[in-house]
């Protein structure tokens, strides 16, 4: 294809990475839809990386939609707001999809609900200007994005005005926003940018102007064809560059993401703030639009729930706190032939049991396999084939980190560099021998946090 | 009751999904496994083998049967005394069968590839723990623990039975001509295979061929064998250079001998060559190298054998040498 951005520094992609089939097709012509609202949400306290939120209504208390219920607990945390009108209920505890059990608000919906259309409009529709940012006041917009609750979408749920609070050691002069969805199966990123780019559009540029940035780039892979065409269409006549980057995996992982546009390594164990570069996704994006343009706080977000194990496959906008369960009967439920639910996408998600585990704002997938799309070979011996080291988009060597995993070496797992994982999976993924390389990772990781803490 | 039977008989299939869970990723890449790169080898092997039964005919045939029965045979037994599960189904064990044969002289009597084959299983595989845990090819463990206790059927003199019915064992083996008397081999005789030698070494073409095949399907690394060939070729080149009155030049030494057999097929063995690229073009260096020097200096005519096998001792140390530095490594 000749989209291929070729101004990139970075070439439009990164070194070795795996391509896993795609499998967008089960919902990428499915328009979002939105979830009729839920009898009840939990809200969980601890949806993003950092501290915990702090509740700050109490039992028994109205809510309206909207509302402030929880405040960040620390610089580094997120207030939540309440996706439906209702009382709250007595705080509880709930099991995230990755299985750890925190703390919640539950909101028992009470009294008119935004529902259908009207509440796809509050959240996406209307119209979404592309210039006159600069009469914001850059701390208004990020007191904007930090009073809205709003952290990253793409999965990592990373606490955003952080990344854009003014710093002047570190001055940011490049703003990436990423819509690449390298995740096979996940198309809540590819509807969004179909559906709404110019709210993406918008947010970019509120990103823009809060850092200062001299070059804005929207990245997105080269097998979304469509949603480079919407955005280079919304983002006409302002300074945003549609970039096309080359379709692999993990081609939307924050540092591969900035090799392949910028050519820039940020450092291990660093933030992309250390090259002068801050990246969110095209989800992000439009909350940060909405937080700064209309002074609304996160509440909802689209998820895909997708695979072949489930009936309906759909892209949703279902508000935080809604059961994964629910999304799960709104798409026609499982198949006979389910074999495992999955909270993300295949590569990354987590499996999950638990129905009640509620949607965060972290979550961009429901991933329902069948057993034949799981299906995996039996474990055997290393041969040392390295393919795992011809994939690792870190340029580690996984079998050696599994080996000292394996054997708790704290001294070989350091030598190899074991924290500059980040568990994308390409290792496990490709391995001829099926050896469980990313979960031995997490152990020997592990392990290696442990000592350093002795 | 029959009701009741029918309902029972019913629930069941509603509550047909059978949920797991299980760390991430949750895809597989199907395409490859273990046993899929173990039959690339003997894919790879097959024109090497076909030139080896065309030109040595009964020779390679009886050779080929008793390896790879014995290296079967050897890893079944080894494996009961371990308690282990038999493998043989990866086919491991056949490749190293095969390429232990390959590397033999046809004429070495029964015994030779016999005790070569369990030496190559037991002490070359087995005593380090089995597929994945040997620090040194096994073949060539097998055709080391041979070339030492039976020094006559392996030595230059064991590949030639002048009463042969086969042409190409009438002859010594070019080497070994050309070590003794200086008298150089037809260098397309070399490329073909028409002369003596070890029943896979003699054919540059059926080694180029499967070598191409299994460095296409990545089942070999590519770095190997082009550091093999690359360092035999310079070295080669400067004795060339500094000695232009030799007519032994370097595609003689390129097509000739057990170099590009080693350089394919027996330097790629994943499990003793070193990880990382850089590493395995380290190592195919080394063997290449170290070839030369044997070819060179010492009192055999080949030294492919002794060359992977030394590099082998020290891929623990490459690997050490050539930790790739991850993405957005601190300079120190």
């Amino acid at each position: 294809m000749a989209l291929f951005f070729k101004g990139s520094a970075g070439g439009g992609t990164f070194p070795r990475g795996v391509h896993p089939p795609e499998w967008k097709t089960y919902s990428e012509d499915a328009a979002i839809e939105v979830v009729p609202p839920p009898r009840k949400v939990m809200l969980p306290l601890l949806q993003n990386v950092g501290a915990p939120s702090k509740p700050i209504v109490k039992p028994k208390a109205m809510v309206a939609f909207g509302e402030k219920v929880a405040d960040g607990g620390a610089f580094v945390s997120a207030p939540l707001h309440a996706p439906i009108a209702g009382k709250v209920l007595k705080t509880g505890v709930t099991t995230l999809a990755n299985g750890r059990h925190v703390s919640a608000i539950p909101i028992k919906a009470d009294g008119d609900q935004l529902s259908g259309q009207a509440l796809y409009d509050e959240i996406l529709g209307g119209e979404w200007p592309k210039d006159g940012f600069e009469k914001f006041d850059i701390q208004e917009i990020v007191d904007a994005i930090q009073g809205a609750g709003i952290v990253g979408l793409g999965g990592a749920a990373f606490p955003t005005h952080v990344k854009y609070v003014p710093n002047e050691k570190k001055p940011i002069h490049t703003v990436l926003i990423n819509g690449c969805e390298c995740e096979p199966y996940l198309t809540s990123d590819y509807r969004l940018m179909l559906e709404a780019p110019e709210a993406i559009v918008s947010g970019a540029l509120v990103a823009g102007r809060v850092t200062g940035a001299k070059e804005i780039f929207i990245g997105i892979e080269d097998n979304k064809p469509k949603a480079v065409e919407a955005l280079r269409k919304a983002a006409a006549g302002t300074s945003i560059q549609v970039a096309v980057l080359k379709t692999k995996y993990p081609q939307g992982s924050e540092k591969q993401l900035i090799l392949a546009l910028t050519g820039k390594k940020v450092p291990v164990g660093g933030l992309p703030l250390d090259v002068g570069i801050a990246v969110s996704n095209v989800g992000t994006a439009t909350a940060m639009a909405r937080a700064v343009l209309r002074g609304k706080p996160l509440t909802h977000r689209v998820v895909t729930v997708t695979g072949g194990g489930i009936t309906n496959p759909k892209n949703l906008l279902a508000p935080i706190g809604i059961p994964l369960g629910e999304l799960i009967d709104f798409c026609g439920g499982l198949t006979d032939d389910a074999a495992r639910m999955i909270s993300g996408g295949p590569m990354m998600g987590f499996s999950f049991t638990d129905l009640n585990s509620p949607v965060t704002k972290g979550t961009s997938g429901v991933t329902i396999l069948t057993a034949a799309e799981v299906k995996k070979a039996e474990e055997t011996t290393c041969v040392r084939c390295g393919r795992c080291v011809d994939v690792c988009p870190m340029n580690l060597v996984p079998t050696k980190l599994a080996l000292a995993s394996r054997h708790k070496d704290i001294e070989l797992a350091k030598r190899y560099n074991i924290m500059a994982c980040f568990e994308c999976g390409s290792c496990a993924y490709i391995c001829p021998a099926s050896i469980p390389l990313v979960q031995l990772v997490r152990t020997g990781k592990a392990v290696v946090i442990a000592d350093s803490k002795k | 009751m029959a009701e009741k039977t029918q309902q029972s008989e019913s629930a069941p299939e509603k509550a047909a999904p059978v949920l797991h869970v299980a760390p991430s990723p949750h895809l597989s890449s199907t395409d490859l496994t273990t046993r899929r790169m173990m039959i690339d080898v003997l894919i790879a092997l097959a024109p090497v083998v076909a030139m080896a039964l065309y030109v040595f005919q009964m020779y390679a045939v009886k050779q080929l049967l008793i390896c790879v029965g014995s290296c079967l045979a050897a890893e079944a037994l080894f494996t009961r005394m371990r308690g282990r599960d038999l493998t043989l189904n990866d086919y491991s064990v056949s490749v190293t069968g095969v390429i232990l044969a390959l590397s033999l002289p046809g004429t070495a009597p029964w015994y030779v590839g016999f005790i070569a084959s369990f030496a190559a299983v037991g002490i070359g595989k087995t005593l380090f723990g089995g597929l994945g845990m040997n620090i040194f090819n096994p073949a060539m463990v097998g055709r080391a623990f041979v070339m030492i206790a039976f020094a006559t059927a392996l030595g230059a003199s064991g590949y030639h039975d002048p009463a042969a019915a086969v042409d190409a064992v009438t002859q010594a083996t070019p080497m070994d001509v050309y070590k003794q008397s200086g008298v150089v081999a037809p260098l397309w005789d070399l490329f073909f295979g028409f002369t003596n030698g070890s029943l896979g070494e003699t054919s540059a073409l059926a080694c180029i061929i499967g070598g191409i095949y299994l460095c296409f399907r990545r089942t070999a690394s590519w770095e190997i064998p082009v550091g093999v060939i690359g360092a035999v070729a310079v070295l080669a080149g400067i004795g060339n250079l500094m000695n232009p009155g030799s007519d032994w030049t370097v595609l003689h030494h390129l097509a000739g001998g057990s170099l590009l057999f080693g350089a394919f097929f027996i330097a790629t063995d994943p499990v003793s060559s070193p990880l990382t690229p850089r590493g395995k073009l380290i190592f195919g260096a080394g063997v290449g190298a170290l070839i030369m020097l044997l070819r060179a200096y010492s009192g055999y005519p080949e030294g492919v054998m002794f060359a992977v096998l030394l590099m082998n001792s020290v891929t623990p140390l490459i690997n050490r040498w050539t930790i790739p530095r991850p993405l957005g490594a601190v300079t120190a």
